[in-house]
């Protein structure tokens, strides 16, 4: 076999580099804005990540991912205003909520499967955005501003943009990493597997719930850490994360860049965020053109951006 | 004489109307091979499937090994030594033939919540697979991907992950199916040397093999035994004949 240069990794490796080298763009021609833009769609790769791991590697298709969003957001900022400033406090409980809730709906919710897998897991998720709606303590629909980021004691500073960036990069980057490492362990295996013939799995000898469960837990906790930093990037927390079209974009972002593809959601997550940003600079039915260059890319582009790269460098 | 490996009693089954498995007791003895014959919708594979756990009887009890095993799940029964093939190929089709393997020799060996180390170069497993690659002669496939193995292959292969899960008892749901002529042969060949080590109970069309193989044979008829006995009584049994054996095309091989 003659080596040919591997199109997916090279795209994936020019996008990380692009990613860690933007800071210094930014301060070199004093465009903050790109900054402030990219640390959300960092944040938003990370929550795409994680999706990827149920829905890519696991089958699972849960439409209600939004909701670790919400949770991770609420933990910080209920927190912040209770006058629990720490970071060392706020991201710990922002990943607990999230791994409780996702332990409980994953409990019910795998119970099911296909459409209603989809259905159950998106009526829970909206369920949160209606109990975040009655938090009148918390602001209710309105939703909580944030005055203070989390505090790390001087080890980080949150709010310096660029540390604050690089912090949800290297979250990223850290997750990724976790995710790939998952994959390929017997873990991830059996769960790759249950994807593929639950039914052969469960004749071989694998409990396949306990092990779709821990995987639905793993993928909400890192969920959740998207969450806290998202409230912490905004200053502000509102129901408004939780409901359903941004599970949906969560979900879009999987498909684009590539489902069961390491890096296609940190793709996926860029492209669709910054087509969004330059399609609403031209028009404000920036969805009109989105929505048929989406469908062009899940028509042709089977295995999303990630996929039709691979297709590239077989030739 | 010494307890049977597999002990199924009065096991009922219904489908709305229909009692698909009609009070069927059977015994399979410490390393017979065991072939339970019948013709279309006698309700061999209903049959199979309450004893591997994935359906559930109305009534009656299965026990392995002197244990009930009536209502544990399948993975259960898998790990007390219960290994079954499919009679529709049933494997991980976007794995290599030797990731099917490994994946069952990973079930037998512990829990799985491991999240970190690499499982395809765990070299424990890894053996294992190869091992029983080799065994129904696939070494040289191991890291082909399933959806490109030929459907032969995919028979054998289907034999490899059942054993590589250790069973003490073997359930092969229709083998044979779908094979030519020289794949059945070698499938025989490859039973023929299996029932040396482990218990076979084996649902199979092909008369020729079975008579070939078994030790004993089991008639079922609408969902009812009406038959258990060497293949020699099988052969003289009356009812049988009419039942079954009688109808002449079904004796020659249709493969």
């Amino acid at each position: 076999m003659k080596t040919t240069l591997n199109v997916p990794s090279a795209a994936a490796a020019l996008v990380v580099a692009g990613l860690v080298l933007l800071p210094l763009y930014s301060q070199l021609t004093g465009n903050i804005f790109v900054l402030t833009l990219f640390t959300r769609i960092v944040i938003l790769a990370l929550a795409a990540a994680s999706l990827n791991l149920i829905m890519g590697y696991g089958g699972m298709m849960s439409f209600g991912h939004a909701a670790y969003l919400g949770i991770g957001g609420y933990a910080v900022g209920i927190l912040a205003q209770e006058g629990f400033g720490s970071g060392f406090l706020q991201f710990p409980v922002a990943l607990a909520a999230s791994a409780l809730f996702a332990l409980v709906i994953g409990a019910l919710s795998l119970r099911t499967r296909g459409v209603y897998f989809i259905m159950i897991t998106l009526a829970f998720a909206q369920m949160a955005y209606y109990v975040a709606s009655g938090l009148a303590r918390y602001g209710g629909d309105d939703g909580l501003t944030i005055y203070n980021r989390s505090d790390f004691a001087g080890l980080i500073n949150l709010s310096d943009r660029v540390q604050f960036y690089y912090l949800c990069l290297a979250c990223l980057l850290g997750v990724v990493l976790l995710i790939w490492r998952i994959v390929n362990s017997r873990f991830g295996l059996v769960v790759q597997g249950l994807r593929s013939n639950e039914q052969r799995m469960q004749a071989i000898g694998f409990p396949a719930k306990r092990y779709k469960l821990v995987c639905f837990v793993i993928a909400g906790t890192l969920c959740g850490l998207a969450g806290a930093l998202l409230a912490n990037n905004t200053d502000f927390v509102s129901p408004a994360v939780m409901y359903w079209t941004r599970s949906g974009d969560l979900m879009v972002m999987v498909i684009l860049g590539g489902m069961g593809s390491l890096f296609g959601p940190v793709i996926g997550a860029v492209v669709y965020l910054v087509l969004e940003e330059l399609l609403s600079q031209v028009t404000e039915y920036w969805a009109l053109i989105m929505g048929p260059l989406l469908l062009l890319i899940v028509l042709f582009g089977r295995g999303g951006i990630m996929g039709l790269l691979g297709r590239f460098s077989r030739g | 004489m010494a307890e049977p490996l597999l002990c199924v009693k009065d096991l009922v089954r219904r489908f709305g109307g229909i009692t698909a498995t009609d009070r069927v007791s059977l015994d399979v003895a410490q390393g017979e091979l065991h072939a339970i014959i019948g013709p279309n919708g006698a309700g061999k594979t209903t049959l199979i499937s309450q004893l591997t756990g994935h359906l559930a009887p109305d009534s009656g009890s299965i026990s392995l090994a002197g244990r009930d095993i009536t209502h544990l799940p399948a993975w259960r029964r898998s790990a007390l030594g219960l290994a079954r093939s499919f009679q529709v190929t049933s494997l991980l089709l976007d794995f290599t033939a030797a990731d099917n393997v490994a994946l069952a020799a990973q079930a037998h060996d512990g829990h799985s919540f491991r999240f970190l180390g690499d499982a395809r170069k765990e070299r424990g497993l890894r053996d294992q697979a190869l091992a029983a690659l080799q065994r129904v002669g696939l070494a040289e496939r191991a890291h082909v991907l399933v959806s490109r193995l030929s459907h032969g292959e995919q028979r054998e292969l289907e034999l490899a992950v059942a054993l590589a899960t250790r069973p003490q008892l073997l359930l092969l749901d229709e083998p044979m199916a779908g094979l030519g002529v020289t794949e059945s042969a070698r499938m025989v060949t490859l039973l023929r040397e299996l029932r040396k080590e482990v218990t076979i109970v084996l649902v199979e069309h092909d008369m020729e093999a079975v008579f070939a193989l078994a030790d004993r044979i089991s008639v079922l008829v609408y969902g009812r035994v009406i038959a258990s006995g060497a293949p020699s009584e099988i052969r003289q049994n009356e009812e049988v004949k009419r039942a079954y054996l009688g109808d002449q095309h079904v004796v020659v091989r249709h493969a």
